[in-house]
């Protein structure tokens, strides 16, 4: 996590937000486990701490972690709301793609064609 | 906290700084950015109380800058003047003995985290460690405003990330406000609070930096770019 560098040209809080959910979904953050304190983090992700606090605020208000007063900030322990977010996420990566997809001309049976052939193939998007 | 009230500053008839308003809050990490020559360093000197207004009034915390604002403030000049013969343990010591809010083991802790040998002497010192003693030496005063001239300036990039991991790790932003000159703005960006473009002496934006990023979908670069 601390060799991918944010996007300059997008609010920083967000994207943090957005990594740590995807930790949790990878289940590299655990239900229950502790984040690093606001300064350790803006540490490792070389991130101001007025930052990241403000991207723990948005987590916390989004339910996906809970700051315990003296001990500090923790996944939910709440699996409903981590499901919740799973699948929040799943739609809206997929609208992404499909909304990018309609931006090129294909229509829905293409897509679904496409995509169908693709994960039988067990084809992985790798980067070059 | 730091206040600008219609401030300029002449050199003989050259105008470093015209009519700057500028109100500063604390907690922030602050950067100045322009070309060379656009007023940047002027406008850190003019706080530290190094230099003096030619029109106008500068106050932190309210109270008027001059010489004696040295306790309010730490500065982090662009140059090195240093005793050479003395080394990093000594030059610790005889800057806890100037100002009697530097905290010794503070700057123990950062000495500790920028690897500095205690006992190097400081004309053998690289570049690179000399930057890194200059952060010790500013980050080591418990002071509400610090003023850095270019800390990043000519180091290479591994000494340039563990001076922003410094910078993250040593300040104090209940209590403290951060100005930071700098042309190195892709290293720095991400710690920055807000930003102050500096053209001509004149202050040409001043922004919070997340929410440029947000409304404008710009960073600073582009931002520069636009507006400069």
């Amino acid at each position: 996590m601390t060799d991918e560098h944010f996007h300059s040209s997008q609010p920083i809080y967000s994207q943090l937000a957005d990594r740590i959910n995807r930790q949790i979904l990878r289940g590299e953050l655990k239900s229950g486990d502790k984040l690093p304190s606001v300064r350790e983090m803006g540490m490792r992700v070389n991130v101001n701490p007025n930052t990241v606090q403000r991207t723990y605020r948005e987590l916390e208000g989004m339910k996906i972690v809970e700051t315990k007063r003296g001990q500090g900030t923790f996944v939910t322990e709440n699996q409903e709301i981590l499901r919740e977010m799973r699948e929040q996420l799943k739609q809206k990566e997929i609208s992404h793609f499909v909304k990018g997809m309609h931006e090129m001309g294909y229509s829905d049976k293409e897509i679904e064609a496409g995509l169908q052939s693709f994960l039988q193939d067990g084809k992985e998007i790798t980067n070059q | 906290m730091i206040k600008f009230e219609q401030v300029t500053k002449k050199y003989m008839t050259r105008k470093a700084i015209q009519n700057v308003n500028l109100e500063l809050t604390k907690g922030k990490i602050i950067g100045l950015v322009g070309e060379n020559g656009s007023g940047k360093s002027t406008t850190l000197k003019l706080i530290a109380g190094l230099i003096h207004p030619s029109k106008g009034t500068i106050t932190v915390n309210g109270v008027k800058v001059d010489h004696r604002i040295a306790k309010e403030v730490a500065y982090l000049s662009e140059l090195d003047e240093y005793y050479g013969f003395y080394n990093v343990g000594q030059t610790i010591e005889f800057y806890a003995s100037q100002f009697p809010d530097f905290n010794l083991e503070k700057a123990e802790e950062i000495r500790t985290f920028m690897n500095l040998d205690r006992n190097s002497k400081l004309k053998h010192l690289s570049k690179g460690n000399r930057g890194r003693l200059k952060i010790v030496l500013t980050l080591a005063r418990e002071v509400p405003v610090i003023l850095m001239d270019e800390p990043l300036s000519g180091l290479d990039p591994m000494v340039r990330d563990s001076i922003v991991k410094g910078l993250i790790s040593f300040i104090n932003l209940e209590k403290q406000i951060v100005l930071i000159t700098t042309h190195e703005i892709k290293e720095i960006e991400s710690i920055l609070d807000e930003v102050i473009a500096i053209k001509d002496g004149e202050i040409i934006g001043h922004h919070n930096v997340e929410q440029l990023r947000s409304e404008q979908n710009m960073g600073i670069i582009e931002w520069m770019t636009t507006i400069y």
